[in-house]
């Protein structure tokens, strides 16, 4: 079973989630506006702004992707809960 | 490739158990208009369309399973703790003998998926006017939903959706445009 989380993972989350949710949708927009320099810029900003937040997010609750480090020298911590759909 | 991120798109939460609701969402799930069905249309027409829209098709597509995931999840929880007393009295008693509670691509009736829903057609305009009426039927079904739920936290992420749907069909409505105006300039020069 999934172990109670702090509230913090949950607005953490969701912090990330609003700097993906910007970014994909200049994405998305720049795939048919492609010479917006405005957009682009705010592209990258909001690109930057995740990874950021990302990276303090992983250090505290484990990895978000393949490719972050694992958090623990001696437990593979990337299959353990909580998986998306248990939070 | 694709690279899995461990988290949704955005949450999804709900208030209480109620499979009624999860009947309805399968329709979103393995359903003619799902996101199952958007995700494998533009996944795969994006081989034959012109390059100027692939990565249009490509990212849309992506993001289609994230919603799928989305769906996935509402079932999930709105179902988890249900017993075959509630799940039959949902309707879903023919769901629960064949897959007890676990997911599957059915559409809300229970008929399972099938790649007959999707089309492609190798015409770009023809290809691109099947994703516009996609979205829009997606956008449809969701507002069913919505008027038919009485779940506050579910209704918050399937606005989310919906809303996602009319972006969607707003860019592949742009992505015609620009495939009109390649076609109008061959025929000037």
């Amino acid at each position: 079973m999934v172990k109670p989380l702090p509230k913090e993972y949950y607005t953490r989350l969701e912090e990330i989630q609003a700097a993906d949710f910007v970014a994909l949708e200049l994405v998305l927009y720049l795939n048919t506006h492609p010479t917006d320099r405005q957009a682009i810029e705010q592209h990258n900003q909001f690109a930057r702004h995740s990874r950021q937040l990302k990276q303090a997010f992983e250090v505290q609750f484990g990895p978000l992707q393949h490719g972050s480090p694992n958090p623990s020298q001696t437990v593979w911590t990337w299959g353990e809960s909580p998986w998306p759909w248990q939070v | 490739m694709w690279i899995y991120e461990k988290k949704l798109q955005y949450p999804v939460k709900v208030s209480t158990c109620n499979p009624t609701l999860a009947k309805y969402l399968m329709e979103q799930y393995g359903g003619a208009d799902g996101e199952l069905a958007a995700a494998l249309r533009y996944m795969n027409q994006r081989y034959t369309i012109p390059d100027k829209v692939i990565g249009l098709l490509n990212d849309i597509a992506t993001e289609e399973f994230a919603h799928l995931e989305m769906i996935a999840t509402m079932i999930y929880k709105l179902t988890k703790d249900a017993t075959p007393q509630q799940l039959r009295d949902a309707g879903l008693a023919e769901h629960y003998v064949s897959h007890d509670s676990a997911l599957f691509y059915n559409n809300a009736a229970g008929v399972p998926f099938t790649a007959a829903y999707i089309q492609a057609k190798g015409d770009p305009i023809a290809d691109l006017y099947e994703d516009i009426a996609a979205e829009e039927k997606a956008r449809a079904t969701y507002q069913w939903i919505i008027d038919l739920s009485d779940d506050p936290d579910l209704n918050d992420s399937l606005r989310f959706l919906r809303e996602r749907e009319v972006v969607h069909s707003q860019r592949f409505r742009e992505a015609v445009e620009m495939l009109k105006e390649d076609q109008n300039r061959k025929k000037v020069f």
